[in-house]
């Protein structure tokens, strides 16, 4: 395995998708080479970065329309 | 602050899920409007992302997610418990959102089974960090070691600026991309459960999620080894 065909694997690896071969071949590498071991670091880091991105609202006007159809739904009227 | 039913603290969890489901539908059922906003507070934006696999356009994808809402409400008497709530809604998702797209001649052309994008195809990481092939010493090696990122110090990690690029990049990916890696990476789903409810398989999710991871490492590379 390159280093070059390692880093296509990073993510089968942290999902623990691998066949037993091939991990053993991932970790092989990896334990003798330092850029990958960067690099897949690089990738967790990305990760935890990413879980830190505010998680989106739902906008306000969306959000009256909806309880205002389930109000309407719950009195049996039509909601339009 | 009071009692929240509809918050579900770690929604993998079948049994803390189905006890908190129960209280939910139940209040739900009574008319309760409160347990209504929690619940579209918490899965509004993550409905939308998920519409956005099949429809491809964020406005569709809103009325979508919107009309789906709705179908819930009225299928609340026949919901039987079986599967989570959560499954039970992103599943009436999926069906609006799978007709939508076939309706606008969209998901027959970009369908995952027959969707043969280019997305495998794509380096994960720039081809000229490697050595050529045919390289006497260290054939696809790094030409040179990746930087430690933890060099920068976590105010930098964590800016707003870090935030901002991150964000510009998923805003930036293919719609299944942006949907795989916004669910896994900031909502925190498990796979099963970005599989179960965009209906594709692991081998699909892990490339699409490995794509997205890439390019946001990618323009963090860029930025943090400046």
């Amino acid at each position: 395995m390159t280093c070059k065909e390692l880093v296509e694997w990073i993510t089968e690896y942290l999902e623990g998708a691998m066949s037993r071969d091939d991990r053993l071949k991932f970790e092989q590498h990896l334990a003798a080479c330092p850029g990958c071991t960067e690099c897949l670091a690089q990738f967790r880091e990305t990760i935890r970065l990413t879980g830190h991105l505010p998680r989106p609202d739902i906008r306000s006007d969306t959000r009256k329309s909806l309880v205002r159809a389930f109000r309407e739904l719950n009195q049996g009227q039509p909601s339009g | 602050m009071g009692e929240r039913p509809c918050i579900d603290a770690a929604p993998w969890v079948a049994g803390a899920e189905s006890a908190s489901d129960a209280q939910c539908v139940e209040a739900l059922r009574r008319g309760d409007e409160a347990a209504f906003e929690n619940l579209i507070d918490r899965h509004h934006p993550a409905l939308v992302q998920a519409a956005i696999f099949f429809v491809r356009n964020r406005t569709a994808a809103e009325d979508v997610a919107q009309e789906t809402w709705l179908a819930v409400v009225r299928g609340l008497p026949g919901f039987d418990g079986r599967s989570s709530l959560k499954t039970w809604i992103f599943a009436i998702l999926i069906n609006r959102a799978k007709t939508y797209g076939r309706r606008e001649d969209r998901y027959v052309q970009f369908s995952p089974l027959s969707d043969p994008e280019s997305e495998s195809d794509e380096p994960s990481v720039d081809p000229d960090r490697f050595n050529p092939d045919d390289h006497p010493q260290h054939p696809g090696g790094w030409v040179s070691v990746p930087r430690n990122w933890n060099a920068n110090p976590e105010q930098r990690l964590l800016s707003q600026e870090t935030i901002g690029i991150i964000r510009q990049v998923i805003e930036s990916l293919s719609p299944r991309q942006q949907t795989v890696i916004s669910l896994r990476d900031v909502e925190g789903w498990s796979p099963e459960q970005v599989c179960n409810s965009l209906d594709i398989c692991g081998t699909n999710q892990r490339v699409l999620l490995h794509r997205a991871r890439s390019k946001v490492r990618a323009a963090l590379g860029k930025y943090f080894e400046e």
